[in-house]
């Protein structure tokens, strides 16, 4: 299975994670800063900044995008609960 | 209040609580406004439900239905909209200005109605026109509620400012060159309302700085029509308010604990002893059973990190470390480092509830809580000496990256 590195920096980590990972799954459990609100997608509280590694997230959902743009994210901005990692090295904290 | 702005409005006297959240000793007024072009004339929020009637009885006297083409929201709380409902199929015409997050809040409160209208949702900068007379919006999100705006009649020297300025003051003279002494409700409400969004306070006000004004309209409360200025300053002082810190540019962190036998006061003075190696850092020890926890609340809005030591009992924490954590709500905590630790003689549920809470309210608490029996040993004082240095670490940026496996996640 192809792997990937999820790097918090605002907790200092990185954790080898399989590709298709949710940065949800990951962020909650280790006690990052990114903080959830609906879950769904719906409500932009988790907008997340990638520092480096957009390239290895999953494509934006029609939804996802309106949010994003709903909530005047900047263009490296991703909803931690839509947004899964496809591999190689990523690395973000909190918007 | 002006040349075509009018306050349509109601005095509620009998509030005594509002949004569970804060009381009011005299009760609020909730505020509406009209603003009247030569093509047009425009409400500025309306009341709570129970008080539609009163609003509707205010407009009729200003406008025919027809008149009305626009509707700006503010602020979408209940009450600033409870006469939403009733009002847009009056006005089908009407235009709705509303930031993208109020939107959100609108198709909630509309329901199936919600496609009907002409819904602009606004930047800063957008303008409508009545005419003769241009509204322009000012998006300023978190004040409190993420949807805020201020509307400024282009030309009137008036900003509508929704709840930033408010407070819950009834009195029929409306206006704070003839009203009461209402300074204590105007700071009460920075208090509960306004501390937690500081930073979005400054930004508000200062978005509002190149702007001519002379009466500020809050949503509750007196209109501020003599000097709004001072307000404002006032406002800017109470978001920086506190006397500031020694540590200065040093990162800090609170440790604070309570201890019935001295074992969770020794693992707290010992991440205080871990912490203290680096000189660079700026480490407080506390214990909040013996004092007033306001203090200690302020305190925890400047620093950078807490340790929170608790001890257990009856399967829970004691009653001081509770209400620490519930009286943080009014601070802003996002994210500030934060770690629970204590010693237990059973199970020791305290400490992952007080670590449950810290991650809750949305501060970072990237590890385990130190949990140990009765008296800690020399490896777990040690360990407690670890975390005060990787708290410090973290926060002056010499922490090593760890590496860990997703299956280490798991098996915790």
């Amino acid at each position: 299975m192809t792997k990937a590195k999820l790097t918090f920096t605002d907790v200092a980590l990185t954790v080898n994670v399989p590709a298709g990972t949710c940065i949800i799954e990951i962020s909650e459990k280790i006690g990052s800063g990114i903080t959830y609100g609906c879950r769904e997608g719906e409500c932009g509280t988790c907008i997340t900044h990638i520092i480096e590694g957009a390239d290895h997230l999953s494509e934006p959902s029609a939804l996802e995008t309106r949010v994003l743009k709903e909530n005047y994210a900047g263009h490296k901005d991703r909803l931690a609960c839509q947004c899964q990692v496809l591999g190689g090295d990523v690395k973000v904290r909190p918007a | 209040m002006d040349d075509g702005v009018d306050w349509i409005g109601a005095l509620d006297r009998d509030l005594r609580s509002f949004d569970v959240i804060l009381k009011s000793a005299n009760g609020t007024s909730d505020i509406s406004y009209a603003v009247r072009g030569s093509a047009g004339l425009a409400v500025v929020d309306t009341v709570k439900q129970e008080f539609a009637d009163v609003f509707f009885r205010n407009l009729e006297q200003l406008a025919a239905d027809e008149e009305i083409t626009a509707l700006v929201l503010n602020h979408l709380e209940p009450e600033h909209t409870g006469a939403v409902p009733a009002l847009l199929p009056l006005v089908s015409i009407a235009t709705v200005c509303v930031s993208l997050c109020g939107l959100q809040v609108l198709g909630g409160l509309l329901k199936d109605e919600f496609e009907r209208f002409d819904l602009r949702p606004l930047k800063t900068g957008d303008t409508l026109s009545l005419g003769n007379r241009t509204l322009e919006l000012l998006i300023t999100p978190y004040v409190y509620w993420p949807e805020t705006q201020c509307t400024y009649p282009e030309g009137a020297g008036l900003l509508f400012t929704c709840d930033l300025l408010g407070c819950h003051f009834c009195d029929a003279r409306l206006s704070n060159d003839r009203v009461g002494d209402f300074r204590f409700s105007l700071e009460y409400w920075f208090a509960r309302i306004m501390r937690p969004c500081k930073p979005y306070v400054t930004g508000a006000f200062d978005l509002m700085d190149p702007l001519e004004i002379d009466m500020i309209a809050p949503d509750h409360g007196p209109v501020l029509r003599a000097h709004p200025d001072r307000y404002i300053e006032h406002y800017r002082r109470l978001v920086t308010s506190r006397l500031a810190s020694e540590a200065g540019a040093e990162k800090s962190l609170l440790i604070y604990f309570d201890s019935a036998y001295g074992a969770t006061a020794e693992m707290a003075q010992a991440v205080y002893g871990g912490a203290s190696d680096d000189e660079g850092f700026r480490p407080s020890l506390i214990d909040v059973y013996e004092g007033e926890l306001t203090p200690f609340v302020d305190l925890i809005e400047r620093a950078d990190a807490l340790v929170l030591g608790t001890t257990t009992s009856n399967g829970d924490a004691v009653r001081t470390v509770w209400d620490l954590l519930a009286s943080i709500v009014d601070i802003d905590t996002k994210g500030k480092l934060a770690a629970a630790i204590g010693s237990c003689v059973w199970t020791g549920e305290a400490v992952p509830m007080a670590q449950a809470r810290l991650r809750g309210l949305t501060m970072r608490v990237p590890e385990d809580e130190i949990r140990v029996k009765l008296c800690p040993t020399k490896a777990e004082i040690e360990a407690c000496r670890a975390l005060g240095r990787r708290r410090a670490g973290h926060l002056t940026g010499a922490i090593a990256l760890r590496e860990i496996d997703l299956a280490d996640l798991t098996a915790s």
